[in-house]
């Protein structure tokens, strides 16, 4: 008997399959058992830790790549010779195995933690090596992604960013997670995979592993132990999915011609081929982190004028929006020796960090200017985390004093929306970060589950900052862009569209189902649809009257 | 017979990641036990990452490496190399 659950479709497409669970991390239990042999115990524990590295370089065998090196570095930590003694040392003192390979990795995780920067960064692969050797020692299943050797729908409470690493799209057929919203990072996952997800789904972990689930990732449904019929559906929306995203090509433009550009969102060089290969009309949103975090010393003016030079011709002569470093005690720089915050998201970030480190910002602007020159590239620039039109004024200056001629910022900040008419004054264009302007007009951590429903991109106050933006950049006639992952959905794409925005900046395998969804509206469609949406009262109602707009 | 070698760490990342990773195989790898330490530091067993990255070495710093035995000093040549040379600029960047 079929049975169906309901959640947020987060990621689209529709895929059926036997479901298996994410791996939890065991717990020791409460009373710690007496051995007998301390000297078998230790033999034990120190095999355990082998056998964790073992299985950890056969997946690195298996990665490749940058994926590869980091699987390898943590099992040459798991098959450490000092950890080997420590633990060897505590099993002889009486320790049962699992509690000392504990003990043992707790008390270097203490020390890399103290530490701070990229030793802290560590503690979570000493955590995964404890995880992994105490699974193995209580006899418990492995944390982490499962492997069953065969295509599955992966069910998890949430995913967590290390799960990234290890999953492999081939394998996974659909996500469904019982918590997390739309900006969680399953959903960022998932969408960067092009894998159909739904989270949000109250008794998604109540399904037995290997029952099989047909989950639709438009409709946010999981139908429990479907019929065949339903089976066959799940494929033939598949297929026609397929179908209508390869009928959909080049620019972003409604059924009339209204033109919204598709950009790509890049982290970094490697992801400029999917950019390209996506069809996207350039990058909307380059972040430049991947060349701070991580590393004890500034990058050089030479180095990121390379690294960006790079970017900007693999896009052959195409838009790149540049965000400058968006760094801040969440994201600390081990060179800029930044004070640990209460509230980091409220601190000195994003162009705030300026005030502490002026030098940082010239030098990358210096860099983006001769890299444009290098190539001849459209390049433009825009600040994160600015608040007020005299923030943007001055960012404006210096990005222009660089000989740079186009100057941006984010609006990301409620204020910088309340104020955008005064803002465009100051510089040539904006772009919405639909994820923090969530964050911060619902007072909702972006990390607490709980909140989720907060942060869903059809919240109609969010909907209303975004249309407040729209509308001043439609009276400076200036472009508009959404770089949040509210651009990614297909139905918020043509709600945005209606708005105003007059560019969309997403991750790249997002990109055909948003171009597809514009190809079949008209702009008076879209615009009925926005005025739908911003109508209703819930981000349900919201998105109930803009599809009824749409078909209607 | 003891060989002592002063290196300064080549890589900016310091002997972290990569160039701890690589260092530390090669200790492993050496047909006598290797020690490194930080200048007037405790030395500590060179074929062990925790240990290794715990030293917490950056670039520029001057690490001792000393070992004992037969092909010390060729063992020795040959990590020191590892140290001093700048694994960053070989490619990622990440």
């Amino acid at each position: 008997m079929s049975k169906d659950l309901h959640g947020l479709g987060v990621s689209a497409g529709s895929a059926a399959g036997p479901a298996v669970r994410l791996g939890t991390p065991p717990k020791l239990p409460d009373v710690e058992p007496a051995v007998a042999d301390t000297g078998a115990e230790a033999d034990r524990a120190v095999a355990a830790l082998e056998a964790v590295g073992e299985s950890l370089r056969s997946r690195a065998a298996a990665a490749g790549g940058q994926a590869a090196e980091v699987l390898v570095a943590e099992a040459m930590m798991a098959c450490d010779p000092a950890l080997a003694t420590k633990v060897r040392g505590l099993a002889g003192a009486g320790r049962p195995a699992a509690w000392a390979v504990n003990e043992a990795l707790a008390s270097y995780r203490a020390m890399l933690t103290s530490a701070g920067g990229y030793l802290a960064e560590r503690a979570a692969d000493l955590d995964d090596i404890a995880d992994r050797a105490v699974a193995l020692l209580l006899g418990k299943a492995m944390p982490g992604i499962p492997a069953p050797g065969h295509p599955f729908v992966l069910l998890a409470a949430e995913l967590a960013p290390a799960d990234t690493a290890t999953l492999d799209p081939a394998a996974v057929l659909a996500i469904v997670t019982e918590r997390g919203g739309p900006t969680s990072h399953t959903a960022i996952l998932a969408k960067t995979f092009g894998i159909p997800a739904v989270v949000c789904c109250p008794g998604a972990l109540s399904i037995a592993d290997g029952t099989v689930v047909a989950v639709d990732g438009s409709a946010g449904t999981v139908v429990v132990e479907p019929t065949p019929e339903q089976v066959e559906q799940a494929a033939r929306r598949s297929a026609e999915r397929a179908a209508r995203l390869a009928a959909a090509h080049g620019p972003g433009r409604t059924m009339d011609g209204h033109p919204v550009k598709l950009l790509a969102n890049v982290g970094g060089p490697a992801d400029v081929p999917a950019a390209i290969d996506a069809d996207a009309e350039g990058i909307g949103l380059l972040r430049t982190e991947f060349l701070f975090l991580d590393r004890r010393d500034e990058p050089s003016g030479e180095e990121q004028r390379v690294t960006y030079a790079e970017i900007l011709a693999g896009m052959g002569g195409r838009k790149v929006v540049v965000r400058t470093l968006d760094a801040g005690a969440d994201k600390p720089l081990a060179f800029a020796s930044q004070q640990a915050e209460p509230n980091p998201a409220l601190g000195l970030r994003g162009l705030r960090l300026d005030g502490l480190l002026p030098a940082l910002l010239d030098t990358q602007l210096e860099a983006l200017t001769l890299a444009a020159k290098d190539t001849g590239a459209d390049l433009w620039v825009m600040a994160p985390m600015v608040s007020t039109p005299a923030e943007a004024a001055t960012f404006a200056d210096r990005v222009h004093g660089h000989g740079l001629p186009i100057a941006g910022v984010m609006i990301e900040v409620p204020a910088a929306a309340l104020c955008a008419a005064q803002i465009m004054k100051q510089v040539d264009f904006v772009s919405i970060g639909t994820n923090d302007l969530s964050q911060y007009t619902f007072a909702a951590d972006r990390q607490a589950g709980a909140l989720a429903p907060l942060l869903d991109p059809w919240q109609p106050a969010l909907l209303q900052l975004i249309a407040m933006t729209a509308t001043a950049g439609r009276a400076a006639g200036k472009p508009v862009s959404v770089c949040g992952e509210a651009a990614s959905d297909p139905l918020l794409a043509v709600v945005l569209a209606g708005l105003g925005v007059t560019s969309l900046s997403m991750a790249p395998p997002s990109l055909a189902e948003v171009r597809a969804a514009l190809a079949g509206q008209t702009l008076a469609r879209c615009e009925a649809a926005a005025t739908a949406a911003l109508a209703a009262a819930t981000p349900a109602a919201a998105r109930a009257a803009a599809r009824a707009a749409t078909e209607g | 017979m003891m060989a002592q070698r002063h290196v300064i760490v080549g890589s900016s990342v310091g002997l972290h990641a990569r160039p701890a990773s690589l260092f530390v195989q090669a200790a492993a790898q050496a047909p006598v036990p290797v020690f490194i330490a930080k200048l007037g530091g405790e030395p500590t067993d060179a074929r062990s990452i925790l240990s290794v990255i715990g030293l917490d070495a950056r670039g520029g710093d001057t690490v001792v490496l000393t070992a004992d035995g037969a092909d010390a000093e060729a063992v020795l040549d040959d990590l020191a190399a590892i140290v001093a040379t700048n694994h960053d600029a070989e490619g990622s960047l990440s």
